[in-house]
This record gives structure tokens, C-alpha cells and sequence, in this order.
């Protein structure tokens, strides 16, 4: 078999996650270095159109990966599934976008398979023929290099936006596309999943904010939370927050920026005691201005902001709303 | 409802941390406290046995430092703890410290078992889903709810974007929990007074180690994160940073 690398690209409910592009996008440099060929799979019912949409991009080849029982997603099915894939298919590397769902069965999958996945990497180096993954270590504040020390096949699971999806190459013309069935057997899957559903309804959408104020622990106290209002408000900005913050019920959950909330790329995004844990950037780093205001030097949220404070927001928030509605005023 | 909950010591949030001399892992000489998760996995346990009756067992590997989190969740209502004490537990792979802990286990006849979802010193994700697989038992990632059912329990999982999903599974299983899912309890003087004499059975590497391989993986080096952003810091009394952002939000940003 040649030397391959897998995406293992994401749908849900039919539809592509678009993330994986991002996913593409590395397995398309990974394959310009090794000299591995591309290829990429989707797994599910009936999954051939998507996987022709997968073969408009530069690859060599794109696998429908199906069964029935590969509906709904269970991790028992996705596993027994993608292992039998895999193990007919022998990549060296299987790349996947490190999604909720992707966490809920990769580590099953490698483990099944007396494998190991490297996971939630922003990039990668080739040094000699070994290839090794960065990855963010305490919460961002240290990164790692990290390689395997089994054989292949290679599990990695890449962060969001640590790759360009929408720098993913186009095939000069469309990839074969190959069917191949999975045979899962009974009693294989063991829960049983009901519909996925939005919680509460979603007052505000701040993926169309341009001008976001978001609060983290550093706010302290929930009557604290006036004084960011304030500076929203002088700012003709949204509210929003880190998730301990909406855990605590003192902002509603769709306030929530991070993996587990909205992902936001406003104009402006002033992150007030915000630490800048990975979970929390991941939602706000596509960004334009990143301003940040927190009394820790070493908070990882100073990696990614344009406009750094080290300093009490209670300090400088106050005068910052007089300065901002002065601003306004025409001064 | 007999529960098992995985924990983990993890430097402290704000600790400054140090590379060693190698480069491969930090300095030790930090503070250190419970993996965030894992405190809200244990609350989530406490809060099932109140409920349904049963017993609670904590775990961690580690040194002898991280018996700490143990003490303090027997303070807080676990019933018995299981410490893995070695240093070389630190520098264990996820599939590796799984197999310890399965292997800890293998007596015991567990309903549940919880692990925090994610850790916050290397944030893998794994350790529970690995853990499902060597015992052969279902499982769910990314938990915001538990309740009991007559076969067994329906969980609610987070999804992305403010979405989720409820699932019914039997038992045993293994959960990760998300943080949030509850408010954490204090523990009460009481409480860390009966600490002292709940049972901790300590388990040695020795113990485990036929269960136990070769890292799969490898950290070839560790360093501060290379900057990509060329940061502007702001400087000054108070008055003079409002000033300044002022001007940057005019000029540079153009929202004023």
C-alpha cells in the first residue's frame, strides 16, 4: 500500500462540519512534505454526496464510509466503523478536526486499535523523517512538541482555526469517489442518542456584533458586571463572557464565547479578567483588534492581543468609559 | 449507585511555571490544586449518592503531593480514596495512566465512573473515553446532566454552539463531566475532621506496572510559546492606559 494520510472529514445531520477544510487544508501541506498521498473519508448512511463535494478539493481519493448504523452518530459505531476503514486502509497519519465529537470516540478508535492520538495540535514540524505535533500545554501558557513512539496508523486531532479553511487547495478535477460498507455488528452500539436541540432561544447573535465587551473571572463579583455594561453600552458594543461566568448564571448562556459557546470575529473584542484558557480563545481568536485587560503578566490571552494591559480593570475601566463617551461627544 | 471519580492535581491557575533544565516538563516547585473538571466530576458524584444512595470513591496518580486532592474530596463526602503514588505516574500517557487505573480497579464493581473532561495541564481529553474502551464499557463525553432510568441513565451532552443532546445508556459507564454542571460545595470543618479517617489504599506503581507499557507517545521538548503577535503593551497610571486605548480605539480601530 503507498504511504497515506486520512482526513477523516466531519458531517453531522448530512451536512459537512466546515471545520474539517481546515482539516484538509493540513493534510494537503502534510502530504506536500512527507510525499504521502491524500486521501479522505466520510463516514455515515449515506454519505456519497458529500463525499463528492470532499472531491472537488486537491486529493486523491474520497471514501464513503457506510452503514446504517452509522446513524445516528454513536461513538460504539463511529469506532467500530472507522477501525475497520482504517485498518483495510493502513494511512500513516489520520488527521480529524479536534470537534466534540471527534473527542467523544478518536481516543476509543486509537485505543481499540492499541493506538494513540495526539490531540488538540496547532501545528506540526518535520525534523529529519519524524514528524512531531505542537500542541498548547497548562491552558496555552507552554506549547510542546510532541511525537509518536508506536507504529502507524498516527491519530491527530487538530485545534479549531489552527489551519486555514478556506486556504484548502481545489483539485484540478474531482477525486474518485469510492463506497466501501462497514459491517457493525449487534449489540456493538450501546446508547441511544436522541435529537440534538438548541437550548434556550438565543436572545442575541454575537457573531454580528462588531464591537464585543467580554468579561471573565477577573470581574469578580456579578454587580461588577454594571460597570463592563456601562462600557458596552459607551461603545455600541455586545456584552459577552467566558464560560465560569455564564456556569455561574450571572450572564445567560448565549453570552457564552468559546468552544462550547459562539465563536465570534468582530471588529473589536475587549476581554475584560479574561484569562485566555484555550477553550475561551478558540471562540474569539479570528478576532481583528484584541484588546486585553488582566492584572497577570503571564495570562496566555497577551499571546494573541493587539492592545495589552497588565494591570486592575477596576482601574482602568472607569476612566476608559469617560474617555470613550468623551470620544463620542465630538471631542 | 457505586461511583468511581478520576482525579487529577494540576498546577495551580495563576502558578508561574518554569521549564526544567531538559525542557521536556515544568519545574514541580509550583502550587498545585484540583484539576478544575475533576472537582466538578466529584461534585457531580456527591450529588448522585445524595440522591440515590451508594458510595463514592476518589482516585488520582501521582506523588505524594497529590493525596491533597484526595484528602479534600473525602472532606467533602467521599466515602474512600485510592491514591497511585509514584512521581513516574506524571510522565505517563493517558492510555498508560488508564491502564493504571483500570488495573487499581479490577476488584471493585463500579456503576459509574466519572473523570473531569479534560485536564488542565496537558488538556488531552482522553483518559475517560480510553478508560471505556479497556473495560469494555459504554460512555459519554461532555456531560451536563445525569439522571437515573430504569435501564440505566439518561445524560445530557454539550455540543458546540450552545447545542445538546440527551442520550439514555445503561450501566456501568464511564461519563466526563463538564464544568458547570453544578455549583461546587465547601468542604465543612465536620467534613475534613471524618476525612482522617476514611480509608486510602495506596497503590504502587509495582502494583500496576504489568498493566502498564511504554509511553505511545512522547513530549520532545516543551518551551514558551513563540508570539505571532507583535503586542502593544500600555503603560502608566490609569488615567494615561483610558487615554491611551482612547486614542487606539480612534486611530488605529476606528470604533470611535
Amino acid at each position: 500500500m503507498p504511504e497515506s494520510i486520512l482526513v477523516v472529514v466531519e458531517q453531522r445531520e448530512g451536512k459537512l462540519n466546515r471545520v474539517s477544510w481546515e482539516t484538509l487544508t493540513a493534510g494537503q501541506a502534510l502530504s506536500a512534505e512527507t510525499g504521502w498521498a491524500l486521501q479522505a473519508a466520510v463516514a455515515g448512511n449515506s454519505v456519497g454526496a458529500l463525499a463528492g463535494e470532499v472531491a472537488g478539493k486537491k486529493v486523491t481519493k474520497v471514501y464513503a464510509v457506510e452503514s446504517p448504523k452509522l446513524d445516528p452518530y454513536t461513538p460504539d459505531a463511529f469506532a467500530a466503523g472507522l477501525r475497520q476503514f482504517i485498518e483495510t486502509q493502513r494511512p500513516n497519519l489520520v488527521l480529524m478536526p479536534h470537534t466534540y465529537q471527534v473527542r467523544d470516540f478518536v481516543p476509543k478508535l486509537a485505543t481499540a486499535m492499541g493506538r494513540t492520538v495526539i490531540s488538540d495540535c496547532i501545528g506540526y514540524k518535520k525534523e529529519g523523517a519524524k514528524l512531531v505535533f505542537t500542541r498548547q500545554m497548562f491552558q496555552g501558557k507552554l506549547a510542546a512538541d510532541v511525537s509518536f513512539s508506536c507504529e502507524s496508523p498516527w491519530f491527530v486531532t487538530f485545534q479549531n482555526g489552527a489551519f486555514r479553511g478556506d486556504k484548502v487547495e481545489a483539485g484540478a478535477s474531482a477525486a474518485p469517489v469510492e463506497t466501501v460498507k462497514v459491517e457493525i455488528p449487534e449489540n456493538v452500539i450501546r446508547n441511544k442518542p436522541q435529537e440534538v436541540f438548541k437550548e434556550a432561544k438565543q436572545a442575541v447573535d454575537l457573531t454580528q456584533a462588531e464591537i464585543i465587551v467580554s468579561i471573565g473571572r477577573g470581574i469578580k463579583e456579578q454587580k461588577n458586571i454594571e460597570l463592563a455594561k456601562q462600557l458596552a453600552e459607551a461603545l455600541g458594543g455586545e456584552i459577552a463572557a467566558s464560560r465560569p461566568i455564564c456556569d455561574s448564571g450571572w450572564l445567560p448562556m448565549d453570552r457564552q464565547i468559546g468552544s462550547s459557546g459562539q465563536t465570534v470575529a468582530p471588529k473589536l473584542y475587549l476581554a475584560l479578567g479574561i484569562s485566555g484558557a484555550i477553550q475561551h480563545i478558540v471562540g474569539m481568536k479570528g478576532s481583528r483588534t484584541i484588546i486585553a485587560v488582566n492584572k497577570d503578566s503571564e495570562a496566555p490571552i497577551f499571546e494573541i492581543a493587539d492592545y495589552a494591559v497588565v494591570g486592575n480593570l477596576f482601574d482602568i475601566v472607569p476612566p476608559l468609559i469617560e474617555e470613550v463617551k468623551k470620544a463620542k461627544a465630538g471631542a | 449507585m457505586k461511583i468511581l471519580v478520576c482525579m487529577k492535581q494540576v498546577p495551580q491557575k495563576d502558578a508561574p511555571l518554569k521549564l526544567n533544565e531538559s525542557g521536556t516538563w515544568i519545574r514541580e516547585d509550583v502550587s498545585y490544586e484540583v484539576n478544575e473538571p475533576d472537582a466538578y466530576a466529584l461534585e457531580e458524584a456527591l450529588r448522585q449518592k445524595e440522591k440515590h444512595g451508594g458510595e463514592v470513591v476518589v482516585i488520582t496518580a501521582g506523588p505524594s503531593r497529590s493525596q491533597q486532592v484526595l484528602r479534600e474530596a473525602l472532606a467533602k463526602g467521599a466515602d474512600r480514596a485510592i491514591h497511585l503514588e509514584d512521581q513516574a505516574f506524571v510522565g505517563l500517557d493517558a492510555f498508560n495512566n488508564a491502564r493504571a487505573f483500570a488495573a487499581a480497579i479490577k476488584d471493585e464493581k463500579f456503576d459509574l465512573i466519572f473523570t473531569g473532561l479534560q485536564s488542565d495541564d496537558y488538556g488531552y481529553a482522553q483518559t475517560g473515553v480510553i478508560l471505556a474502551e479497556l473495560l469494555g464499557w459504554p460512555h459519554a463525553t461532555i456531560i451536563m446532566q445525569i439522571e437515573k432510568t430504569d435501564s440505566g441513565i439518561r445524560v445530557k451532552r454539550e455540543l458546540e454552539a450552545g447545542y445538546f443532546q440527551f442520550v439514555d445508556m445503561p450501566l456501568p459507564a464511564v461519563l466526563t463531566i463538564q464544568s458547570g454542571i453544578n455549583k461546587l460545595r465547601y468542604a465543612t470543618l465536620i467534613g475534613i475532621k471524618q476525612a482522617k479517617n476514611k480509608p486510602l489504599r495506596k497503590v504502587t506503581m509495582a502494583d500496576v506496572q504489568s498493566s502498564v507499557t511504554g509511553n505511545l507517545q512522547k513530549i520532545e521538548r516543551m518551551y514558551v510559546p513563540q508570539k505571532t503577535k507583535n503586542t502593544e503593551f500600555l503603560e502608566g497610571p490609569a488615567a494615561e492606559i483610558a487615554r491611551k486605548l482612547a486614542d487606539k480605539l480612534r486611530n488605529e480601530v476606528r470604533v470611535l
